[in-house]
């Protein structure tokens, strides 16, 4: 059961108290878009063995969706961070690369 | 004969005696005694059948990893299968029975099996049971269920309770061997909240058997202090009879204590688990003695070398009078050292080593113990008891050199670390070619959030068997120990007939040759052979058997151990109960249940309840001795003939507010929510991004900025949830803020052609004329004495006005509704005159006429879709091509021809076969029921092209072969110009 910290209300919250929403930074694609993007928007997830960044809500705490950076095989996290953004921060970035060094952004 | 010694036995109490039962029988032991002690105490050698030949079973071990010692016990709400009975402490009046056999212990008729061992091989049942087909329904399958499964299953309610405990703690330490005293010692003395946890009754583990002295003084009595300084450190909490479960995700681990099993019927919960989390787990889970793999290893009398000296200290229990020691190593010689000194007799210890001069040797060899070198069994004489032992060299092919006659053989083959709680969360492990075992890897431990590791390991569980190497900074006086020469099969050259007659796996009766036979018909991996031979899926998952038969498999192979690998250590550690792992949450605290401010009044009132979501809704309320659809067929009755009351107060209400709260509502649903004018309402349809309907409900415009949306009664959670998940993480710069309202209000339908008359009786400053209150408008004021909200929005066709007043007011204001529509005959109605009512309009339900992959085109809805907006959620998916195919199934009514009701989930006949011989289709039932207004079935269901195909009868099917036939017509079945509604 993993711990995370929830940076909105800075609660070092279980599992239990968390529900996951699945890969971070997806690009929504509406009305108009091409039918490869759509479907790719809609159905293709990335499932890494290492390195994944993760959408959580504080469910049964202060209700606010957060974003993780965490290690899918090692369970390490690199950090957690708040949803509002469409990239992960640099400070997460350098936390990964200070332990992968031939990790990259894709 | 096994028996009590006169004198000895440190877990034991001989002044008090107590009286338990085993297969009917009454038998005496001690206080502190487990049942195997006192079965052996009592000459009871032969405890059960071994599960695929019915062998006789004996005894094994001493601890959690016994493979034969299985029972049933207790009895009724106490009985529970597959009890260890080296685990189960003896309490008075216990009652145990024997397993998997009949019609009896001694004389079991499926030990036939055993004749016709060499025609069930590993693999018997895949190969056998494939052909002929029909053979497996009816012949083959009635009798492995049959013959399935060890002990009873459990019939009666369980009579005892469980609990759960939360606690964190710095450093968790699972064992209370010396390894983990040493732990929590440090740990404590460095001012960590420390939690030492040991799964047997006693401390100290094989110390105070095994012997050494430690600074001095005896190992028993270093335990003893140490226990003591323990317990005066207040940061320290020490837990006997608690067994750690499984380690998982950032230091999150199970504990399991017994908390009152060996004192059944006291206040105290039977068991409870401990959900821990530990900055730092150490585990110092010890290690796990070998069998050796020779002929008839499997004969009651074979044991493991420290089960017999562990009988023989601990209990002052002598397995048999003659014990033959085969060993690969030093270790074993203990035994015939402390049988020798309790009086009884060794005539040999049978070492396939070369040589045996360690120090333990040279003691037995100096009490005059004969020790045979280089020398392994041949064969166990003996049935169900051991009678004595065929001697061969170690080296050959099994010729016999000689005959022992001896009632117990101790076998050692080295010990294997415990390292399941290590691997349970990702920690690797090596091979120590030196000690010829497993054990944990530092280098690749669990880690945990931080990406360092979180478990950590001491002790025997570490591959440190020596009191030397667990306190390196005591003076520690032990014999050394000579290396142990690994042995996996003995004699090493042996032949067919004796590696058929080496078991691995004693339960389920998995031999050397079963898995070189897999190994042959190609079962490379480890895991595919362990599910093709069953070695290892026993109840003790293991502990005795995977090692030697990982070693067997890579001599097979011809490959290295640690090539083949392990299988995979799984939680828990050994088996726990159902009670401790449900705790409290059983009857009626299972779930929470939401209650209506009106609920209490629908129980005085007879209601018959159904689950919607958490909530229970009244289903109908049966008067005296009305069925059920009695009861619904008066309250439509008298709904629709003058006024119906329903308790609507589950339906969810979400407040959706800011100023750009009608931008947000146009991208919610699929119709348009923010051209709607205050004072007004609009039923409207949420869809997701896949382009499905997820739910529906009727929107009122409170003020410019403000929607209250309400939502279906099991929706109210998810959709709030939805909304919320769209602001924050892709609308975040939306000044819009949502509340889920749902339990501030209770909500009342009032309904039928007097509504508008007992909500005038009932006075107050609201003007609910059609012309001040039209339909599909709200207003706020006063009803009688009632702050209240009034929508006008009817979802059964009737006149209706749904009615909210704070949660606190709801039950006096539903009263207050009942006593002035007293003359109206007002009726209370249930869910189930709601659905009626609603599908005698033609309205659809959310989970009957959608399920996830219905548009809202399938279902007529067109009209609720905006044409003008550039964009709402589920409107790209809805432009797929699968979506927009017109052979989409669309919503229509069905009516029987000759009036019955369809079977709901039939199915519309097509002509024609399918690839797997099934009846095509070409539509489905959605919803059916009895309209009582119409006085025949109706329903609503999804057809190929329904909607152009009116008045075409279809064949629906049945769960036999009849089949029903139906009309399809419109799906509003009442009132189809909306007249009774709308005045």
């Amino acid at each position: 059961m993993l711990i995370l910290t929830c940076p909105n209300c800075g609660l070092t919250a279980d599992e239990t108290e968390l529900s996951p929403g699945g890969e971070a930074h997806l690009k929504r694609f509406g009305p108009g878009s091409e039918d490869i993007d759509f479907e790719g928007y809609l159905f293709h997830r990335a499932n890494p063995k290492g390195v994944h960044f993760e959408r959580w809500r504080h469910a049964y705490g202060c209700g606010k969706w957060f974003l993780a950076a965490r290690d899918t095989a090692t369970l390490e996290v690199y950090g957690t961070y708040p949803a509002q953004t469409t990239e992960p921060p640099a400070e997460i970035i350098a936390r990964i690369t200070a332990r992968h060094p031939d990790w990259s952004p894709t | 004969m096994s028996t009590r010694l006169a004198t000895g036995g440190r877990l034991v109490n001989r002044g008090a005696q107590i009286e338990f039962s085993f297969n009917g029988k009454r038998l005496q032991g001690f206080l502190g005694d487990t049942l195997a002690s006192a079965l052996l105490a009592n000459g009871q050698v032969l405890v059960g059948r071994s599960f695929k030949y019915h062998r006789p079973r004996g005894i094994v071990a001493s601890g959690p990893e016994e493979p034969n010692a299985l029972v049933n016990l207790g009895e009724a709400g106490r009985f529970e299968p597959n009890q260890r009975a080296t685990t189960t402490e003896l309490f008075a009046g216990l009652s145990a029975r024997s397993q998997n056999h009949w019609p009896s212990l001694e004389f079991d008729i499926g030990a036939l099996n055993s004749y016709a061992a060499r025609v069930l091989p590993a693999g018997f049942y895949y190969k056998t049971f494939i052909h002929p087909r029909p053979f497996w329904k009816h012949v083959f399958e009635p009798i492995i269920r049959h013959s399935a499964g060890l002990g009873a299953a459990p019939k009666d309610r369980d009579a005892d309770r469980y609990e759960h405990f939360y606690v964190h703690v710095d450093v968790l330490i699972v064992g209370g061997g010396v390894a983990g005293l040493q732990a929590a010692l440090k740990a404590g003395a460095e001012g960590k909240r420390v939690l030492l946890i040991e799964q047997t009754a006693a401390w100290g583990g094989r110390a105070p058997v095994d012997g050494g002295d430690i600074d001095g003084t005896m190992a028993e009595d270093w335990v003893n202090a140490t226990l003591q300084t323990l317990g005066n450190m207040s940061n320290v909490t020490l837990r006997p009879r608690c067994m750690g479960a499984g380690v998982y995700d950032h230091g999150y681990v199970l504990a399991y204590e017994h908390v009152s099993d060996h004192t059944p019927g006291t206040d105290a919960p039977r068991h409870r688990l401990w959900r821990i989390r530990a900055g730092h787990v150490v585990t110092a889970t010890g290690a796990i003695e070998r069998p050796l793999s020779f002929a008839g290893n499997d004969v009651p009398g074979v044991m493991l070398a420290a089960a017999v000296r562990d009988y023989v200290v601990n209990f002052g229990v002598s397995p048999g009078d003659r014990t033959v020691v085969v060993t690969n190593n030093d270790d074993a010689y203990r035994t015939a050292i402390i049988l020798h000194q309790a009086g009884l007799s060794v005539p040999c210890i049978v070492d396939a080593r070369p040589q045996a001069d360690g120090e333990l040797a040279m003691q037995a060899k100096a009490l005059g113990i004969r020790v045979a070198t280089g020398t392994g069994i041949a064969a166990v004489r003996g049935g169900k008891r051991v009678t004595g032992v065929a001697l061969c060299r170690q080296a050959g092919e099994g010729a016999t050199t000689e005959e022992i006659a001896c009632d117990v053989v101790a076998m050692s083959g080295g010990w294997s670390p415990v390292v399941h709680l290590w691997s349970h969360c990702g920690g690797k492990l090596v091979w120590d070619e030196a000690r010829a075992c497993f054990r944990p890897d530092p280098d690749r431990p669990p880690r945990g959030a931080d990406g360092e590791a979180f478990v950590s390991v001491t002790g025997a569980a570490n591959g440190d068997f020596a009191l030397g190497e667990i306190l390196p900074d005591a003076r520690v006086e032990e014999p050394s120990e000579m290396p142990l020469l690994p042995v996996w099969m003995m004699p090493q050259g042996a032949g067919i007939a004796k590696r058929a007659k080496m078991w691995l796996d004693f339960q389920n009766d998995v031999k050397v040759s079963d898995v070189q036979l897999a190994a042959r018909e190609g079962y490379e991996s480890v895991e595919h052979t362990k599910r093709y031979t069953t070695l290892g899926m026993a109840t003790d998952q293991g502990k005795l058997s995977n090692i030697n038969g990982l070693a067997v498999l890579s001599h097979a192979l011809n490959a290295p151990i640690p090539q083949v690998g392990t299988t995979t250590f799984r939680p828990p550690y050994t088996p726990i109960s159902m009670g401790a792992i449900a705790g409290e949450a059983r009857g009626d605290i299972f779930q929470p249940v939401r209650r209506t401010p009106i609920h209490d009044w629908h129980e005085d009132n007879g209601a018959a309840f159904e689950p919607v979501g958490q909530w229970r809704r009244p289903y109908c309320f049966p008067r005296g001795q009305e069925s059920q659809a009695e009861a619904v067929a008066r309250e439509i009755t008298a709904t629709r003939n003058s006024l119906g009351l329903l308790d609507a107060s589950t339906l969810g209400k979400i407040l959706v507010k800011g100023p750009d709260a009608g931008r947000f509502m146009d991208m919610l649903y699929t119709n348009m929510m923010s051209s709607l004018k205050p004072g007004r309402c609009r039923y409207g349809l949420m869809c997701n991004e896949n382009g499905f309907l997820m739910d529906d409900g009727v929107v009122a415009r409170l003020d410019e900025d403000m929607f209250l949306v309400h939502t279906t009664t099991g929706g109210a959670d998810h959709i709030h949830a939805h909304m919320e998940d769209w602001l924050q993480c892709e609308w975040w710069d939306w000044q819009v803020f949502t509340a889920n309202v749902t339990e501030q209000w209770a909500q009342v339908a009032v309904v039928g052609p007097n509504a508008r008359k007992v909500l005038q009786k009932l006075g107050g400053d609201l003007d609910l004329s059609a012309e001040a209150l039209p339909f599909m408008g709200w207003a706020e004021g006063r009803i009688g004495d009632f702050d209240a909200r009034v929508f006008r929005i009817s979802f059964s066709g009737e006149l209706s006005f749904e009615v909210a007043v704070p949660a606190s007011r709801g039950r006096a204001f539903w009263e207050a509704l009942h006593e002035a529509g007293a003359e109206f005959g007002a009726t209370a109605y249930g869910t189930e005159a709601l659905h009626v009512m609603r599908a005698e309009k033609g309205f659809i339900m959310i989970g009957d006429e959608t399920d996830g992959t219905v548009i809202p085109q399938d279902l007529g809805l067109d009209w609720a879709i905006s044409r003008k907006k550039e964009d709402y959620l589920g409107k790209r998916a809805q432009a797929r091509a699968h979506m927009t195919d017109p052979a989409r199934w669309k919503l229509v009514g069905l009516q029987t021809l000759d009036g019955s009701v369809l079977p709901d989930g039939s199915y519309a006949l097509a002509p024609g076969h399918n690839a797997n011989g099934q009846r095509n289709t070409q539509g489905r039932v959605t919803s059916t029921y009895h309209s009582p207004t119409l006085g025949y079935g109706i329903a609503m269901g999804l057809v190929l092209n329904g909607p152009e195909r009116m008045g075409e009868v279809l064949s629906f099917n049945t769960v036999g072969d009849a089949t029903v036939e139906a009309r399809i017509v419109s799906p509003v079945f009442y009132d189809p110009e909306g007249e009774k509604q709308n005045v």
